[in-house]
């Protein structure tokens, strides 16, 4: 049940904090219909990540350990635990995110190239989550999916737009890479959840590799080899951009605890 | 006011009829494909709704609206259930409910979500089908901005979903 838990609050975090990260564009977007593309594709993973909470919330409830379990800031013990406790008052090393989520937004090629990674790999998940055994879990996987598909075929055509594009926007894509390749590896490690799980992200590289070699090529662009990998994440050592992100996410409800609107 | 203890499924689903989706209020939750169900058992009416996408801000207040339609009428105990399985999709959505989007400008889900062919979108202004895409998301999740090119006019395109 603990593995379960994890796995699923890896799944509500990695979601919550790219929507994060994604919705600093809101007002700022190169034009209009971008700004409205990057801030829907926010609001797809936001929703996305409530489904996973609520489910870990509801199992942790349930569970006999129940409450005790992630302490939700230290100050709730004995509290119900909900969707709201879970994202606001658990600490950086219990996020359990990937570290590519929460890399800067950089440039917009940079945005645009964290998306499509993460996309490109959630995809190639959902499409294999939607069959899992835990009912819960594959239905947030075949509904997430549909929308997955939008997020990928968007960043691909930027990708594609960007490294193909001018001398500039070639270089900014070049130095994206350089950015965020080393953070890909970490998505294909199994944490010590996902092996209890029977998940096996490893299984999923190949495919992942295929596709991002396609689209690469087609966008003029190379394909880093052997670069050594960042792990983490997922057992919640992060860089040090996550403590920046969080401290904006719980700002209220640490300042003003339980306060709503 | 309801007087007898039996509680009428049909007359249920008549008060929810009027339930619209506050982001195109033409449409009825019903319309939608979003209104899967109601059970009732005893006193207690649960009604089962599905999110069209994940991130809709709109649930909330259809769940709410749902609530207050059936507390107007006199019913009490309520609950309201989110499902996510089967995932919705554009293809629940009821003719009638095309229809009107289009009479209100809104260019309606055209082909089946699994038909992965080119889609020809007519204009519901002019009803030109010479129309191009400028955005796959547009001003809700659940639209794309498109522009005719004979009458110059954007409008919005419910996706096949």
């Amino acid at each position: 049940m603990n593995a379960l838990i994890d796995y699923i609050l890896h799944l509500a975090d990695t979601t919550l904090i790219l929507s994060q990260r994604n919705s600093e564009w809101c007002g700022h977007g190169p034009i209009l219909e971008q700004d409205i593309a990057i801030t829907n594709i926010s609001l797809d993973l936001l929703g996305q990540s409530r489904n996973f909470y609520q489910y870990a919330a509801q199992l942790l409830n349930n569970s006999t350990e129940g409450n005790k379990a992630p302490s939700p800031g230290g100050e709730g013990v004995g509290a119900e635990v909900t969707e709201d406790s879970l994202a606001y008052l658990r600490k950086e090393r219990e996020y359990k995110n990937l570290l590519l989520v929460e890399q800067p937004n950089g440039d917009w090629g940079q945005t645009i190239l964290r998306q499509y990674l993460f996309s490109q790999y959630q995809y190639l998940l959902f499409e294999q989550l939607q069959h899992y055994s835990d009912e819960q879990l594959a239905a947030i996987a075949a509904k997430s999916l549909k929308e997955t598909r939008y997020h990928v075929r968007w960043s691909s055509e930027w990708v594609l737009r960007l490294g193909d594009g001018t001398g500039e926007s070639h270089d900014r894509m070049l130095k994206a890479i350089d950015e965020l390749w080393r953070y890909t590896g970490e998505m294909f490690m199994p944490a010590s959840y996902e092996n209890s799980l029977n998940i096996d992200p490893a299984a999923l590289k190949k495919a992942w590799e295929e596709k991002v070699n396609t689209l690469f090529t087609e966008a003029s662009l190379p394909v880093p080899e052997k670069v050594f990998m960042q792990s983490g994440g997922k057992t919640g050592t992060h860089t040090e951009q996550l403590g920046f992100i969080l401290t904006e996410l719980q700002y209220m409800q640490r300042a003003y605890p339980n306060c709503e609107w | 006011m309801v007087t007898t203890t039996t509680i009428d499924k049909a007359s249920i689903l008549g008060i929810l009829e009027t339930v619209t989706d506050p982001e195109i209020p033409v449409l009825t939750i019903a319309d939608l494909g979003i209104l899967r169900d109601v059970v009732i058992n005893g006193e207690n009416i649960n009604v089962i709704i599905t999110p069209t996408y994940n991130g809709c801000p709109a649930m909330d207040m259809i769940a709410m609206n749902i609530r207050m339609a059936l507390l107007e009428h006199g019913y009490k105990n309520i609950t309201v259930a989110s499902v996510l399985s089967p995932a919705w999709t554009t293809d629940w959505m009821t003719e009638e409910g095309k229809q009107k989007l289009k009479e209100y400008g809104i260019a309606p889900p055209v082909t089946r979500s699994d038909d992965p062919s080119d889609r020809e979108i007519e204009c519901p202004q002019c009803h030109s089908t010479n129309t191009r895409l400028i955005s796959e998301f547009g001003s809700t999740a659940c639209k794309a901005l498109y522009q005719c090119n004979d009458c110059k006019e954007p409008f919005d395109h419910f996706k096949c979903h």
